[in-house]
């Protein structure tokens, strides 16, 4: 190099001091939000926040349970459709995935988590809410079940190909079938793995807004039937930010505090459960 | 010794890929086959899912295809109530408004991803690096609110009168700025990308064998150096698929957007007007359209974006694909 060590120390210490500056500055937002999250959100958490629905404007005392309980209803029935498939597909792709069809499920996989969630919606609109004609909980939880697939698919072949094959060949060597060995020792060994594979995945769809609005599309009355239009706590934030009232915006923000909330547990949980399984490894 | 023949191999060969796992032995249960064939009726889900999608586009974009053809994709009129439908503006938007994101959190996510790996004390790297990955997990319309509120007041009463004089006279700034803009939505869009591009360009760095590090050390560069010479050229096809990724992202991105953009179909290089996107479009007019076009019309948009995000997110991989190629560095992306 032709520059003095002076100049190449001084050239060094700058850009580390720009690279530290360059992580303050990414944290920094995450760092603003939370603040601006919790300062104006939790003044709104009270006892009618969780268990009231939502009152005309100007009527005192409305609240969110509709829209926490319509999430809860939403995330979880998604949840219920799309784990069992996600988990035996990412069985297959490790245990049997070496192939052809393998390479072709996964290529998908990944194809299918790149493709926006807004589109998503298009899809369940077009499946579920076209044919039968209205809007309901069900078409949004068919989305969000699109959208769990693919990623609970990936992180269960990932975490069921670390199990050793020592493992498998021991529970064959005992006389296991393949069925029961792929089950009962495999996947119960990768158990703790998979359930943060799920949980990574539930936490990322329980705060989509965009699948939702014209499948699930909100609903300002209490309910609970899979079959009719529900509240989601996204889309009540979504549509309480844009309103023009200021009371919809103090509860806007109490929304996404309760939603990021959510999130973050189920994400903070998610890594809990990995580390104390590699604790014990 | 003559027991052993040594054309006998003592043991075969060891080495059994994921393929040959099962292939090896040979013994065949009812209960196996029926436990492979429903493992892969499960697994062929995915693609007929992706089947689905892309044939529930089409079918729902045909009417618009049909009438618009191509066309659709270079015309600036979007009349709902007139039947009319160009897609221009919002491809235009959609991409301007990514391009601009990019630019803002791109350095600064390198920056981030390079302080992670190679500058930051052992102690502060996890911390960091979760604080970040956190990031990426809060959910969009949280952004959006994010924005709306505080965003955009700081961006248009503390940061533009400032700046105002100084860049007024560029077409990029010209205009009133009353606040929902391509730069508001542009920025928020930054900060929603900034933690995947980082986190996917830290697992590349970190792909990078410390023997190069150790190298370059050795033959006397400073740190900075040893980085800027070698680890960066080192995972530079990495680094080149996390920012396409980042994009990808970028381009679908719907709710912060909606909420920040502005939501007028027009083409303006100004930073500080209003623009749309795509996803945008789709999010304020699908449970709203006026006519039968009028959503078929959307649903080509849709088809548009998705035909976008599927290339760049193909490319994406490839290039992630190129450098980590078995490390964990290709699954994290996704």
């Amino acid at each position: 190099m032709a520059f003095s060590p002076r100049t190449r120390r001084v050239v060094g210490a700058a850009m580390t001091g720009a690279t530290y500056s360059a992580a303050a500055l990414a944290i920094i937002p995450l760092v603003a939000i939370l603040l601006m999250l919790v300062m104006k959100g939790a003044g709104s958490l009270d006892w009618n926040f969780f268990t009231k629905s939502a009152v005309p404007v100007g009527e005192p005392g409305g609240g969110f349970a509709h829209a926490i309980v319509g999430t809860l209803l939403i995330v979880g029935v998604a949840a219920a459709i799309g784990i069992p498939i996600g988990v035996g597909a990412g069985i297959y792709l490790a245990e049997f995935g070496g192939g052809i069809v393998g390479w072709l499920v996964r290529f998908v996989a990944d194809t299918l988590n790149g493709i926006p969630s807004i589109l998503i919606g298009v899809f369940a609109w077009t499946l579920v809410v076209r044919p039968t004609g209205r809007f309901t909980a069900l078409a949004g939880s068919v989305a969000l079940a699109c959208i769990l697939v693919p990623i609970v698919a990936r992180t269960t072949e990932e975490m069921v190909r670390l199990v050793p094959n020592s493992l498998r060949e021991a529970a064959l060597a005992l006389g296991y079938p393949r069925w029961r060995t792929s089950l009962t020792v495999v996947a119960r060994t990768a158990r703790a793995g998979i359930i943060t594979g799920c949980l990574v995945a539930v936490s990322r769809v329980s705060g989509e807004t965009a699948p939702l609005l014209f499948t699930a599309l909100g609903n300002q009355f209490f309910s609970t039937n899979l079959l009719q239009p529900i509240a989601a706590l996204p889309l009540q934030v979504y549509y309480y930010a844009l309103g023009p009232y200021e009371e919809w915006h103090r509860q806007a923000w109490a929304g996404a505090l309760v939603l990021i909330l959510m999130v973050l547990l189920l994400g903070i949980l998610a890594r809990l459960a990995t580390r104390s399984r590699h604790e014990r490894a | 010794m003559t027991a052993l023949a040594p054309e006998q191999p003592l043991a075969r060969a060891p080495r059994i890929s994921s393929a040959e796992r099962w292939r090896d032995l040979r013994i065949v249960s009812r209960g196996d086959a029926i436990y492979r064939v429903a493992l892969l009726a499960l697994a062929l889900l995915l693609p007929l899912l992706l089947v689905a999608i892309v044939g529930g586009l089409v079918v729902g974009a045909w009417p618009a295809i049909k009438q618009f053809q191509f066309g659709f994709l270079t015309h600036s009129v979007w009349d709902p109530v007139a039947g009319k439908f160009g897609a221009l503006p919002l491809i235009f938007g959609t991409i301007y408004s990514s391009l601009v994101a990019m630019i803002i959190a791109v350095p600064l996510a390198l920056g981030a991803a390079i302080f992670l790996t190679e500058f930051a004390p052992r102690w502060m790297r996890t911390p960091v690096g979760t604080l970040i990955e956190l990031l990426a997990g809060v959910p969009s319309v949280i952004y959006g609110l994010w924005g709306l509120f505080v965003l955009i007041p700081l961006l248009r009463d503390v940061i533009w009168p400032v700046i105002k004089p100084a860049v007024h006279w560029l077409p990029f700034f010209s205009g009133p700025f009353y606040g929902p803009s391509v730069l508001a939505g542009g920025t928020i869009l930054a900060i929603m990308v900034l933690p995947y591009v980082a986190a996917v360009s830290r697992e590349v760095l970190r792909a990078v064998p410390p023997s190069q590090r150790e190298a370059a050390l050795a033959l006397g560069a400073t740190r900075w150096e040893a980085v800027w010479t070698v680890v960066l050229p080192y995972g530079r096809a990495g680094i080149f698929g996390a920012v396409v990724l980042g994009l990808g992202r970028a381009l679908g991105e719907t709710m912060a957007v909606t909420m920040l953009i502005g939501n007028r179909h027009e083409i303006s290089l100004s930073l500080v007007q209003p623009g749309y996107t795509i996803a945008a479009a789709v999010a304020n007019e699908f449970a709203e359209a006026v006519s039968s076009m009028h959503l078929s019309a959307l649903v080509y948009c849709g088809l548009v974006l998705f035909v976008i995000t599927v290339l760049v997110n193909a490319a994406a991989r490839w290039l992630i694909w190129r450098v980590a190629r078995g490390s964990a560095a290709g699954s994290a992306a996704v």
